[in-house]
């Protein structure tokens, strides 16, 4: 299925891009998440399974369990730090 | 109860300043059945650790849309936990210098206790469930402010788990 993923502060300069397109086979957050640290390189730094990342599926915050669908908006990024 | 006594706007993101007595007045809309408004105005300090001087600056980024969604169900919850009347958030984005407004709380009630109540729980859920991101600017270079705790209890003592820190 096809994703808009985002990434946003810390992980947007650690990952190199604000935005993708990706063609997916993950069913999950994490799965997803998985897949791009796969890739290696700015993404397996900026999604470092010990680094602290935050999700958002279709601007809502998820956790790694919630499931993908066809179009979704995904975003990663660090504990938010507003107010 | 209505669902939402106040039909206008709630929630701002901008790079302008606020005025604080204008936001105040608009929020009231001239309701008698307004008793109380209780603010929260969030400003930028020049330090960290203790360090006067140490942050000359401070640049915010947040995720749009997300934010500004995150913001109303947040005012939806302070709306179905307590009796306000009306309740605004105004937040700040881009470059910041010490000493400037960052954001605004603001809400309505017909007693005080409800007021301040509803004003300490959205800030309290604003510090650890909206997409915002503060780098500030030190002396040696530029760095991504960490994310507290103890944000994370404060939400928890309003009975609502975030892990955020």
């Amino acid at each position: 299925m096809k994703l808009n993923v985002k990434y946003f502060a810390s992980i947007r300069e650690l990952v190199g891009v604000s935005t993708q397109v990706l063609d997916t086979q993950a069913k999950t957050l994490g799965a997803l998440r998985d897949e791009l640290i796969a890739l290696g390189g700015a993404h397996a730094e900026g999604l470092a399974r010990g680094r602290a990342v935050r999700m958002a599926l279709n601007q809502i915050m998820s956790d790694e369990s919630a499931a993908l669908v066809e179009g979704a908006e995904v975003a990663f990024f660090p504990p938010v730090t507003g107010g | 109860m209505q669902a939402h006594a106040n039909p206008a706007p709630r929630v701002w993101i901008q790079t302008e300043d606020f005025d604080l007595t204008a936001q105040i007045a608009a929020l009231r809309a001239q309701d008698p059945r307004v008793g109380a408004v209780c603010s929260f105005v969030g400003t930028v300090r020049d330090r960290t650790a203790g360090t006067p001087g140490s942050i000359s600056s401070m640049e915010l980024e947040h995720y749009p849309g997300m934010t500004e969604k995150s913001i109303e169900a947040m005012i939806d919850q302070a709306h179905q936990r307590f009796d306000i009347l009306g309740a605004r958030v105004i937040h700040r984005i881009g470059l910041l210098q010490p000493l400037d407004q960052i954001v605004l709380v603001a809400v309505t009630s017909a007693h005080r206790g409800i007021s301040f109540q509803a004003c300490e729980f959205l800030m309290d859920y604003l510090k650890t469930q909206a997409p915002f991101w503060k780098k500030e600017q030190m002396p040696d270079g530029a760095r991504w402010v960490d994310a507290r705790v103890t944000d994370d209890a404060a939400l928890t003592k309003w009975g609502i788990a975030s892990s955020n820190g």
